[in-house]
């Protein structure tokens, strides 16, 4: 399968560079140079999109053929355990990942419900309360594009130092990923509405301000409502993308084999994780432990797709035009 | 319910810019005013000056006092929020709520505002205030449709129904017809001389004819140049600015020989 | 003053009579007398948008300090005779500056390979997005683009371990045998894969939709009429292109380069998994265990079993992570905000956002959030050169 991968693409590549040199010498010699220099470009330009389609749909068509094996009834709603047997003295692994799923959800959860309201409120300053040459206003604007280039394993060692500063060594917890996902998760919520209630027509406040209605009422019933498809779009996408953070979690809530609901407490398996351990820290069992990588991969893009396909369905259900 | 307003001497200004300069007028209850004047001479930032409303652009300032029967709307201890429950006002381009029906839009101003309202009281207030802005028989049907799919006539009328019904003094108008057909503006029009029965109305307006046929009264501004302040330079009867104007300047504006 | 205020003899009704409209008259003339009290709503809800902006610049400098406290006790340490650091990942070192420094280089020279591809592929997408994809196809190509975005990065890690690993093999071989002199190719050909050239290519990938997305606004904010003009010279449209595009979009594409770099820096996942490093410096391309490591690959494959001061010395190589992408962003940005401070002087708007002001910070979230409203128009992007100062006085809302 691979060697049939390489041959195709190597193909593609092959027929790319042959047609690009065919059409310029063709060009110079029907047309002339400025004209051939200018359908180079266009065919330079058109192969550079077609090369970055070959990663997309190479990578999806991977985590497809590897993982979907992996996945069954089973693995989804059993922990995933290595026993070991005294008396044969061998390692037997079930492959399971309902700890990973639940740690994905409680983190994410978390994550969601502390950057959520912190970067919808620096939004709605942004753009309702700031003045626009306002020192705090310029600054926070430069931190959060700032922000959006921290390193995530920057902010999950940011998350270890503050929870083992606080409450002492052995302080890998949930809790402890979610603070260090928010650090990655509040510029990309602050970006997303702040873009969506610049979206917001002036004519809507004007219009509310000049019915008497304070400033607090017009942003939270009308500016608010008509933004909020984009709203919830942007916070669902920004959640898809924090939702695939490995390194952060993996600093944070470290990794285990134990079932752990409770974020507050002990280490906590997730499934990018999961899916990192299988390769990085495979088990006695290699071929296991690469297949259930591949299983919380798959996983995991399944649930990247969900939350996007959400974030389409509620941006064409709550439209602004739609409404009632 | 409608009201004298007086301002005295009022400079406008954005950040250091002054924008309009020393305007004193008197606009007496029951009237149509139109202010008229070639683009930028700040008519319009003037209008919004009477209720307020420049102020939501940041560094937007006046010197000098707007009275309503007397009471500065700049008085230091004014609520702008309330001034504008008492100075209406409908916009350039129709701006009904997307996000609400008719009959919410009209009721905005109250609910926004948290006002309980009975079902029948609310449906009271609806239907006055859309026979208030001539919208009734159109939309009588569809009270529960969005706002925004009226045509655009319609819909500036229903701005004007959403604006008087929180009950104002005055009115305020700003280009209100510059958007739409001529058969929606002489809708418009109509009703602007029905309102005046109860309401001071203030009109800002580019068409000439518009501001002849519909005010008494006839305010004229006009500007230097451009980044000097914007004037009032004549303020009169509408006949007699149109017809017998006392400055050079009106006399060359409303014969088209300029602006 | 010329002003005529008028005499007020006989023009208008002056009745003052009430005559209320309908049933809402609660207001009358003491409405406006009432002092300012402050509305409770009003001010709970400015202090919550402002404390949350505060807040964004009190978490951002807990990371610094935070990271910090925690370094210093390694950083401060003498390697060669602490029990703690001259044994396991860290024995080799003297100190923690002789233990950063190839790290450092590690994580340049690999991101520096990953923009040696993903840059100019990255500007090719957005200008054949922009000037040459049909119209309608426009905006569905761009959706593609971004979906590499929602890719978590850990996929890409796997999919580097199975796919592009074996796919450079004869790539290298190859190199090895025929231009193994230059010393980026020197060294034992590797038999696995597992090189820097495919960690390199994996984080190309990668940084591609931040380096399209931004380019791609950029290009589209070109003057129309400045195309125009060039088209209407008889310039081809890669003349045109040249000509009235690039010297518009330089600056916007210099920090989409530079914010893709600043991705490649930070990423971990894709190197850890795929490259088979040594803490060293190197700039050989395709040998295993000598491939020079990055910082962030090196915190995720050590922390687990590292001790106490060891953590500290990777939290410490942390830190330097974390300077070097806040340089690098801080630039990219400083040049997209300068830009933007250069086209708005000796205008003294009140507020219309310029058009760079929009800029996406180049994640799925926003590129395509910004479809999803309907009906309402993009702002700024046709609006380069704003409002006149006329329309500033009257128009400016907001």
């Amino acid at each position: 399968m691979l060697l049939i991968g390489f041959t195709v693409v190597g193909w593609l590549v092959l027929t790319a560079v042959v047609y690009l040199i065919a059409l310029g010498i063709l060009s110079v010699v029907v047309e002339n140079r400025r004209k051939a220099t200018d359908r180079l470009v266009r065919g330079l330009v058109t192969v550079a999109f077609l090369l970055a389609l070959i990663p997309l749909v190479s990578t999806l068509a991977t985590v497809i053929a590897q993982g979907a094996s992996q996945i069954s009834w089973s693995y989804i709603t059993s922990v995933g355990a290595s026993t070991f047997d005294p008396n044969t003295l061998t390692v037997t692994q079930t492959p399971g990942a309902l700890q990973a799923i639940v740690g994905t959800l409680i983190i994410t959860g978390i994550a969601a419900l502390i950057s959520v309201p912190i970067g919808l409120f620096t939004s709605i300053y942004l753009v309702e309360y700031a003045l626009p040459k306002q020192w705090l206003a310029r600054t926070v604007t430069f931190l959060v594009d700032v922000m959006t280039g921290i390193p995530s394993i920057v902010a999950g060692l940011f998350a270890f130092s503050l929870f083992s500063i606080i409450v002492g060594p052995k302080a890998f917890s949930g809790f402890s990923a979610s603070v260090a996902l928010s650090v990655l998760m509040i510029p990309t919520v602050v970006r997303a509405c702040e873009e969506m209630l610049r979206l917001v027509p002036g004519d809507l406040r004007e219009a509310s301000l000049a019915l008497g209605v304070s400033k607090f009422a017009t942003i939270v019933k009308i500016v608010l409502p008509t933004a909020i498809a984009g709203l919830i779009t942007g916070i669902m996408l920004a959640v898809a993308r924090i939702i695939g953070e490995t390194a952060p979690i993996f600093l944070a809530a470290s990794f285990t084999d134990n079932f752990n609901a409770n974020p507050f407490e002990g280490p906590m398996q997730t499934l990018p994780v999961l899916a990192y351990t299988g390769y990085a820290f495979p088990g006695k069992d290699i071929a296991a432990s690469n297949a259930s990588a591949w299983g919380a991969a798959l996983l995991l893009v399944i649930l990247v797709v969900i939350l996007n396909l959400i974030a389409r369905i509620v941006a064409k259900i709550f439209a602004p035009k739609g409404m009632r | 319910m409608s009201k004298r307003i007086e301002v005295n001497d009022l400079n406008v200004y954005y950040s250091d810019f002054l924008a309009v300069e020393g305007v004193s007028i008197t606009i007496e209850p029951r009237t149509v005013t139109a202010f008229i004047g070639p683009s930028g001479c700040g008519k319009s930032t003037f209008l919004r000056t009477l209720n307020r409303m420049h102020e939501v652009i940041p560094g937007a300032h006046v010197k000098g006092e707007v009275l309503i029967d007397g009471n500065n709307l700049y008085d230091p201890g004014v609520d702008p929020v309330l001034v504008r429950r008492q100075v209406g006002m409908v916009f350039q381009r129709a701006n009904p709520f997307p996000t609400m029906s008719i009959r919410d839009n009209v009721l905005a101003g109250l609910k926004l505002n948290n006002r309980r309202l009975s079902k029948a009281d609310g449906d009271d207030l609806v239907e006055k205030g859309l026979r208030g802005a001539n919208l009734w028989n159109e939309v009588k049907d569809r009270l529960s449709l969005p706002g925004g799919g009226l045509s655009g006539g319609q819909q500036q009328r229903l701005c004007i129904a959403r604006a008087i019904t929180v009950s104002p003094d005055v009115l305020l108008m700003d280009e209100p017809c510059s958007a739409l057909d001529p058969i929606s503006t002489l809708a418009i029009e109509d009703l602007i001389t029905e309102l005046k029965e109860d309401y001071t109305i203030v009109i800002v307006t580019h068409n000439m004819q518009q501001a002849s046929r519909v005010s008494d009264r006839t305010a004229f501004f006009n500007i230097a140049g451009t980044g000097k302040p914007g004037k009032l330079i004549e303020y009169n009867d509408t006949t007699s600015i149109f017809g017998s104007p006392t400055m050079k300047e009106t006399e060359d504006y409303v014969s088209g020989r300029f602006g | 003053m010329q002003s005529a205020p008028t005499s007020s003899s006989g023009s208008a009704v002056k009745t003052s009579s009430t005559t209320p409209l309908g049933g809402g008259g609660s207001n009358d003339s003491t409405a406006t007398k009432r002092s300012t009290r402050v509305r409770p709503g009003d001010f709970i809800f400015r202090g919550l948008s402002t404390g949350s902006a505060v807040l964004i610049m009190v978490i951002l400098a807990g990371v610094a300090l935070f990271l910090i406290i925690s370094a210093i006790p390694a950083i401060t340490a003498d390697w060669s005779t602490n029990s703690q650091l001259n044994t396991g990942p860290t024995a080799a070192f003297p100190n923690f500056w002789a233990y950063v420094g190839p790290l450092i280089w590690g994580t340049l020279w690999s991101a520096a390979i990953a923009l040696l591809f993903g840059a100019p592929i990255g500007i090719g997408i957005a200008l054949f997005i922009s000037h040459y994809a049909p119209r309608r196809l426009a905006s569905i190509l761009g959706y593609l683009v971004d979906l590499l975005a929602a890719v978590p990065s850990i996929v890409f890690g796997l999919w580097g371990i199975i796919v592009i690993r074996p796919f450079l093999l004869p790539l290298s071989d190859w190199l090895s045998a025929n231009l193994g002199w230059i010393p980026l190719f020197g060294g034992p050909v590797t038999t696995t894969g597992s090189t820097i050239l495919a960690g390199a290519l994996v984080l190309a990938v990668m940084i591609l939709p931040i380096i399209t997305s931004i380019s791609r606004e950029i290009f589209l904010q070109t003057p129309r009429l400045n195309e125009e003009a060039a088209l209407a010279l008889g310039a081809t449209r890669w003349e045109m292109i040249r000509l009235a595009v690039f010297p518009y979009a330089k600056s916007g594409i210099v920090s989409a380069t530079l914010l893709g770099l600043g991705r490649a820096l930070g990423e971990t996942m894709a190197i850890a998994l795929i490259i088979s490093p040594a803490i060293l410096v190197s700039v050989r391309l395709i040998t295993e265990g000598q491939n020079s490591q990055t910082i962030a690959a090196n915190i995720a494959l050590n922390f687990p079993i590292a001790t106490t001061l060891q953590r500290d010395a990777l939290i410490g190589t942390g830190l330097m992570l974390f300077v070097i992408s806040l340089a690098v962003n801080s630039i990219a940005r400083l040049i997209v905000n300068g830009k933007r401070g250069k086209r708005k002087k000796g205008k003294d708007k009140p507020s219309t956002p310029g058009p760079l002001s929009t800029l996406p910070s180049g994640d799925f979230a926003s590129a395509t959030a910004i479809d999803v409203v309907a009906g309402t128009p993009r702002i700024g992007v046709s609006d380069i050169e704003g409002p006149t100062p006329e329309e500033d006085i009257e128009g400016a809302r907001y």
